[in-house]
C-alpha cells in the first residue's frame, strides 16, 4: 500500500486507546465492586438480588470489550511498536516494556476468569471459585498498568479516578471481610470437639441382662 | 391379615447375641469355622443375597432398612469396594454396640466378611469413634486373634473417626473415610451406593452384622424362630433412666414396651418413655403395651430408631428434658444446613422457656411453625429427629405444656436430668 | 413431570431461586428456601432453569419424576 495518509491517524488511535483504557477500568472497578457486593449479601431496596448478578456478569462483558478496544487499537497504532504476540505474552512488547508487560498480565488473569465462568458447568465448584479469585489479582493489576503507563496519569481528573477507584474497591473488599468474619462467628456455635464426660452414672457394661 | 404381635416364642433358642464367647478360640468351637468359600463365585453369592433376603433382617443401626435390599444395591454397583462396620453408636443413651464388640467381636466381624464375599468387597473397615478405648483395645485384641489365624478372606482394619452424633450416619463415615471430613452429604437417591476412592462401600450397623454372622451358620429358621413374622430376630436394647439396673437387654423383635422394662426395675411410677433415641419419640401410657416392631410403633407416631429405650419416671418433667435434649442435638448439627444450624437452636430455645414456665405468648404457634419448616429440609435426618422428638413431647406432655404456659412449671423442671448428656464446652 | 430440589448442603441463603420463582419457593425466616413440593407447572420451568443457571452455589436442581408424589 503507499504511503502517506492512512485511514485512521495514528492520534486517533492513540485517543482511542486512552479513552478505552480509562473507560475499561471504570468498568472494571464497578465490576468488582458489584461481585464484592453479591458476596456481601448487599441488596439494593428495588432491585433483585438475581439481577444484581447479572449486571455485574454483563459488565464484565462490556468490559473486556473496551480492554478489546484498548489494545487492539493499541497494536494498530504504527507510532509506537506493540506486537500482536505482546498481547498475551507479558513484556514481550518493544514499547514500555514492563508496564505495556503488566498490562498483557492483567489481560491473562482476565481472560482466565471469563473462561472459567463460561466454562463454569465443567468444572468442581471449588475450582471455579479458585479461578474466579484471580480477580482479586486481576484489578490492582489493570490499575498499576494505568498509572505506570503514564500516558495521563499526571492529570488532576485522572488520580482523582484512580482514587475513587481504590476506595470503592477497598470499602467493598473491607465489607467482605467483615461478613466473612460474621460467618464465621455464626458457624463457630456447632463446637468442633464435644467433650464426652456424662452428666449422670452410666449403665455399667458388665451388668446387661438377657431378654425374656 | 392379623398380625402375629402377641406370639413371643420363649427364651430358649440357639440366636442369641449375647452369651457368646468374646475370644476367637471359643467362637470356633461354638460355631464352626467361617462358612465362606475360599473364592464365592456368583451362585454362592446368589445364594446369600436370597438366604438374607428370606430371613427378613433389617437393619439395627435406626433406618430399619432390610439388609438384602442394601447388599443387593451393592452388588449391582460394580467390584471390590468396602465393608464398614459402623460401629460409631454416636447416640449416648446407647451402649448395645459397645457391649456387643467387647462380648462378641468375632461374630460381627464375621458377618463382615460374609458381607464382603457377598459383594465382592475386599476390605472390612471396622470404625469407633476415638476415646472409647476399652472397646477399641477388645476388637483390636480380635483383630489380631484373627490375623494370627489367617482366619478372615478379606483384611480387617480398625479405624477411629471422631466422636459426634452424626458422625455415624453413613455417608458422614463414607466420606469420613472418603476424605477426612466427617459430614453428610446430600443424597436424593438412595438407590445409589455410596463410594469410597469410587469403589462402593456398604455400611452396616454393629449389631446387623452381628445378626447376619449368625444367621450365616444357623441359617434363616433359628433367626425367624424368635420374633414375630413382620419382624423376625431378636435385637438389643439399651434401658437408661429412672430405672434400678439400666443396661443392655436382649428381646424378641415384637415384645411390648412394658414388658422390655420390667427387668431394669423402674425406680418410680412411669410417665413416658423415650423410645429410638434423643432422635425417637416419647410414648406415653396408653401405649406402654406397643410392641416393640417398626410396624407396631409407627402407628403410634414412634419408631425403633438406635435400640434405646430411656425411662422417666413420676418425678421427672418431660418437657425439661426435652429441651436438654433439643439443645444437645442442635449442637451436634454438623453446621452444613440453613435449617439445622439455625432451627435447632431456636427451637431447643423456645423449649426451655416453656420448661421454665416463662413462655411468650407467641411461643407456641412460632414453635409449632419451625418444626413444620425445619422438617426435612437437611441433608440427613438428623434435623428430622430432633423435630420428631419435639412433637412427640408436645404430645404426650400436653398437660404439662398446658401447666407450663400457664407460667405454672412443674415442680421438676429442675431436677437433675436422668438423661446421659455430654457436657459441651460453653454449656 | 419436573421437581425443584435444592442441596441443602451447598445453598448459602443467596435467595436468588425464590426472588425467580416466588410461585414455588419462600425462604423461611433464616433466608433458606422451602420449595413446594408439587410438580412445577409448565410455565414456570423456564424461570427454574433461570434459578438453577444463577443459584451461585449452584445448590438448585431440577429432577424429573415420573409420578406425582
Amino acid at each position: 500500500m503507499a504511503g502517506g495518509r492512512r485511514v485512521v491517524s495514528s492520534t486517533s488511535l492513540w485517543y482511542a486507546t486512552r479513552a478505552s483504557g480509562i473507560v475499561a477500568l471504570i468498568l472494571l472497578t464497578v465490576t468488582m465492586v458489584l461481585g464484592l457486593a453479591t458476596t456481601n449479601r448487599a441488596r439494593a431496596r428495588h432491585w433483585p438480588g438475581y439481577a444484581q448478578q447479572e449486571i455485574h456478569r454483563r459488565l464484565s462483558i462490556i468490559a473486556m470489550v473496551f480492554v478489546g478496544i484498548h489494545v487492539l487499537t493499541s497494536v494498530l497504532d504504527t507510532y509506537v511498536s506493540i506486537s500482536w504476540t505482546a498481547i498475551v505474552v507479558p513484556f514481550t512488547s518493544a514499547y514500555g516494556r514492563f508496564w505495556v508487560g503488566v498490562g498483557t498480565v492483567s489481560l491473562d488473569l482476565m481472560l482466565a476468569v471469563t473462561l472459567s465462568s463460561l466454562l463454569r458447568e465443567r468444572m468442581k465448584p471449588g475450582t471455579w471459585r479458585g479461578l474466579h479469585w484471580l480477580s482479586y489479582l486481576c484489578w490492582p493489576v489493570a490499575l498499576a498498568h494505568t498509572f505506570g503507563m503514564g500516558t495521563d496519569a499526571g492529570e488532576p481528573w485522572v488520580i482523582g479516578l484512580g482514587v475513587a477507584c481504590v476506595v470503592s474497591v477497598g470499602a467493598a473488599l473491607v465489607w467482605r471481610l467483615h461478613v466473612t468474619a460474621r460467618q464465621h462467628g455464626a458457624a463457630s456455635r456447632v463446637p468442633a470437639d464435644s467433650q464426652r464426660t456424662h452428666v449422670v452414672l452410666t449403665a455399667p457394661l458388665g451388668g446387661d441382662q438377657h431378654g425374656a | 391379615m392379623g398380625r402375629s404381635s402377641t406370639e413371643v416364642t420363649p427364651s430358649i433358642d440357639h440366636h442369641h447375641l449375647l452369651g457368646q464367647p468374646a475370644d476367637l478360640a471359643g467362637h470356633l468351637r461354638q460355631h464352626g469355622s467361617l462358612p465362606v468359600p475360599e473364592s464365592a463365585d456368583r451362585n454362592w453369592q446368589q445364594r446369600f443375597l436370597e438366604l438374607l433376603a428370606a430371613s427378613g433382617l433389617a437393619g439395627r443401626g435406626g433406618a430399619s432398612f432390610p439388609s438384602a435390599v442394601k447388599l443387593q444395591v451393592a452388588r449391582a454397583a460394580g467390584d471390590r469396594g468396602t465393608v464398614v462396620v459402623n460401629a460409631m453408636e454416636g447416640e449416648p443413651a446407647s451402649d448395645k454396640d459397645k457391649v456387643l464388640l467387647l462380648r462378641a467381636p468375632h461374630l460381627v466381624l464375621d458377618g463382615a466378611q460374609l458381607l464382603a464375599a457377598a459383594c465382592g468387597a475386599e476390605r472390612v473397615v471396622v470404625c469407633l469413634p476415638v476415646g472409647r478405648d476399652r472397646v477399641a483395645s477388645a476388637v483390636a485384641l480380635a483383630l489380631a486373634e484373627r490375623a494370627a489365624l489367617r482366619y478372615t478372606r478379606v483384611g480387617e482394619v480398625l479405624v477411629r473417626p471422631p466422636d459426634r452424633f452424626v458422625a455415624g450416619e453413613e455417608s458422614a463415615l463414607a466420606q469420613w473415610l472418603d476424605s477426612g471430613l466427617s459430614l453428610p452429604t446430600f443424597r436424593p437417591d438412595k438407590g445409589v451406593a455410596l463410594r469410597i476412592a469410587s469403589r462402593k462401600a456398604l455400611v452396616y450397623n454393629t449389631e446387623t452384622l452381628a445378626h447376619i454372622g449368625l444367621i450365616g451358620r444357623q441359617g434363616v429358621a433359628a433367626f425367624r424362630a424368635q420374633g414375630i413374622t413382620e419382624e423376625p430376630g431378636t435385637c438389643l436394647i439399651t434401658i437408661t433412666g429412672s430405672v434400678m439396673h439400666p443396661g443392655v437387654v436382649e428381646v424378641p423383635r415384637g415384645t411390648p414396651l412394658r414388658d422390655i422394662i420390667t427387668s431394669s426395675v423402674p425406680s418410680e411410677p412411669v410417665d413416658a418413655l423415650l423410645v429410638g433415641g434423643y432422635g425417637g419419640t416419647w410414648v406415653g401410657p396408653p401405649h406402654f403395651a406397643t410392641p416393640y416392631a417398626s410396624l407396631s410403633l409407627r402407628t403410634i407416631g414412634a419408631t425403633a430408631g438406635v435400640g434405646v429405650i430411656v425411662v422417666l419416671g413420676d418425678q421427672g418433667c418431660g418437657i425439661a428434658e426435652s429441651a436438654r435434649i433439643a439443645h444437645f442435638l442442635a449442637s451436634q448439627s454438623s453446621g452444613q444446613c440453613g435449617p439445622c444450624v439455625f432451627g435447632l437452636p431456636a427451637v431447643a430455645d423456645d423449649l426451655t422457656l416453656l420448661a421454665e414456665g416463662r413462655p411468650d405468648a407467641a411461643l407456641m404457634p412460632r414453635l409449632l411453625r419451625r418444626l413444620d419448616q425445619i422438617q426435612g429440609r437437611g441433608a440427613c435426618r438428623h434435623p428430622d429427629g430432633a423435630v420428631a422428638l419435639v412433637r412427640s413431647a408436645l404430645g404426650v406432655f400436653a398437660d404439662d405444656v398446658a401447666a407450663h404456659q400457664a407460667g405454672r412449671p412443674c415442680a421438676y423442671a429442675h431436677r437433675p436430668t436422668v438423661l446421659r448428656i455430654p457436657l459441651m464446652a460453653g454449656t | 413431570m419436573l421437581r425443584i430440589v435444592i442441596d441443602p448442603v451447598a445453598c448459602d441463603a443467596y435467595g436468588y431461586c425464590a426472588e425467580l420463582l416466588p410461585e414455588a419457593i419462600t425462604l423461611d425466616e433464616w433466608g433458606y428456601p422451602m420449595v413446594d413440593a408439587t410438580p412445577l407447572p409448565a410455565e414456570l420451568v423456564a424461570a427454574a432453569k433461570r434459578a438453577v443457571r444463577d443459584c451461585p452455589r449452584r445448590a438448585v436442581m431440577l429432577q424429573r419424576r415420573e409420578e406425582p408424589r
